[in-house]
């Protein structure tokens, strides 16, 4: 199986988290900030972890940023990159690296956000090298 | 000196399967507690506390006591994945100090191999992990979340396969002499290196093995070790911390070790110089790098030259560490090693370590527990144990 056969799992959705989701389905890539203090975080959540404020609020992302680490996984039936990336709000998260050769991913390597259908319909962020 | 200790451990037992194909596990339960039990030279009708983690069958420990048929008034379930049982360490000696018990059992087992327990499988924690949608859909195993940790580390600090290779080298050496390890045989940086890739930039010889067993301590008060002669092991310090993606503040190139490790080294009023033996917790080679450098064993970013030339081999290098053999090659029951870390440590202050790898003189030795993932959130915990007369 190459990468391209890969499938996803449905993300868990609960009340905190169906805008992301919902949004994700329309082309659009959400974070969450907090009024109160200023910080976005990730992931997001209903009271923000820096203040505990629940003063926090969707905006849409700029969806680039670069690689801080990933991981190849060899074994099994299907070949994917894990990977960490660094948006350009300055913070870090769990994604896929899809749509190009493996083997040329590099730490700081630039990249932007695409969706990928789940196995249920919904549609799951991840990236791309730009 | 003589230092003063609020606990001693009185007894300890690893249980010498590694498949337990005809065990159920609270069988195994049960026999790690008698083993432990036997070793300190107790019995269970003096045991009044009772620490388990998750591994233990039923709502926190109350299953496991009926079982065995405990009769405790102190029980402590802290759930920290792998390094639960260090930290059980810690909590009996605050109980036992604070006058709750004065015998504590702490037992792990697990039969993950008989099993068949897929390592390729995310683990599943619940549906209502906040995380988890996050997360799941992107594939996380555990080899692979350990692989961007090294990947990192590797990028920041110029570490190499080669390094983290002779963690695996070391452990080899010690494993060969331990008749119960499930890989004994001796291996070279080459091997490890040219393993097959798992997941980049780990080899499969960079992974621990995958075992079935279990261990137990049996931790006492200053009054009944007294009573029970020079084999009893001093509890000097420990430290626990819970370190995770800090809101998106991501950085891989460190553990909770940099926070349980300090608050164990001043809890026993000494430094990283001081340690003749280390068992530290190794899921993955780059755990046991990151761990070091964390715990202050060298400057943060050289663990890969100071495990190199076999520094971590007993009667070779500088600091003998899981002179077992360790996770990488020993034992892993349950996938939790933090049990067998504290085991051998004790071995090696009693002198009762294989006569090959066993450290001459070893008064100091410290053992640490990762749990969890490094490469999103974790529990570590730090002991600082001491012989006898140390």
């Amino acid at each position: 199986m190459t990468q391209s056969n890969r499938t996803y799992p449905e993300p868990s959705i609960n009340m905190e988290t169906e805008a992301y989701w919902a949004a994700a389905k329309e082309g659009r890539f959400l974070l969450k900030k907090c009024n109160a203090c200023g910080e976005t975080h990730y992931y997001p959540r209903a009271i923000c972890p820096y203040c505990l404020s629940s003063e926090t609020e969707w905006y849409e992302a700029s969806g680039t940023g670069t690689i801080y680490t990933y991981s190849v996984m060899r074994r099994g039936d299907t070949r994917y990159a894990i990977a960490y990336v660094t948006l350009d709000e300055g913070i870090t998260m769990m994604t896929n690296i899809v749509d190009c050769d493996l083997d040329t991913l590099a730490i700081g390597q630039a990249v932007e956000v695409t969706f990928k259908p789940t196995e249920g319909g919904q549609a799951l962020p991840v990236f791309r090298p730009v | 000196m003589s230092r003063s200790s609020k606990a001693y451990i009185a007894g300890v037992y690893e249980h010498p399967t590694r498949k337990a194909v005809d065990k159920t596990i609270p069988q195994l339960h049960a026999e790690v507690a008698l083993g432990a039990l036997q070793d300190a030279g107790l019995s269970k009708e003096d045991v009044d506390g009772y620490f388990c983690a998750s591994d233990a069958p039923g709502l926190g420990g109350m299953s496991m006591a009926e079982y065995m048929g405990l009769d405790v008034v102190y029980t402590d379930t802290t759930e920290t994945g792998g390094s639960s049982y260090v930290v059980h360490v810690g909590h009996a000696v605050n109980a036992i100090a604070m006058g709750k018990c004065s015998v504590a059992l702490v037992t792990l087992a697990g039969r993950p191999r008989a099993e068949g327990v897929a390592t390729l499988g995310s683990r599943d924690y619940g549906n209502a992990l906040p995380d988890l949608g996050f997360e799941l859909p992107y594939g996380p195993v555990i080899t692979n979340q350990y692989g961007m940790a090294a990947m990192r580390h590797m990028y920041e600090y110029g570490t190499t396969s080669e390094q983290l290779a002779w963690i695996k080298v070391a452990a080899s050496q010690h494993a060969q002499h331990n008749e119960h390890a499930v890989l004994r045989d001796v291996v070279t940086v080459e091997d490890v290196v040219n393993s097959p890739m798992i997941s980049d930039p780990l080899h499969r010889l960079d992974c621990c093995v995958i075992s079935d067993g279990g261990g137990a301590l049996v931790i006492v008060s200053p009054e009944i070790a007294a009573t029970l002669g020079d084999r009893c092991t001093k509890i000097l310090g420990h430290g626990e911390a819970i370190k995770h993606l800090k809101s998106g503040q991501v950085d891989l190139t460190y553990t909770g070790a940099v926070k349980s490790g300090s608050i164990a080294f001043e809890e026993a009023g000494i430094s990283p110089a001081d340690i003749d033996y280390v068992s530290i917790y190794d899921s993955f080679t780059i755990t046991v790098l990151e761990t070091l450098e964390d715990l202050g064993f060298c400057e943060k970013g050289q663990g890969g030259k100071f495990v190199s030339d076999g520094n971590l081999i007993s009667g070779v290098g500088k600091l003998p560490f899981n002179t077992d053999g360790g996770g990488l090659c020993n034992n892993h029951p349950s996938n939790r090693g933090g049990m067998t870390k504290v085991i051998e440590a004790v071995r090696q202050l009693r002198g009762e370590a294989h006569p090959k790898v066993q450290v001459p003189d070893c008064t100091l030795a410290l053992a640490h527990g990762t749990g969890g993932s490094i490469a999103t959130r974790m529990g570590s915990s730090t002991v600082i144990l001491g012989r006898n007369d140390a």
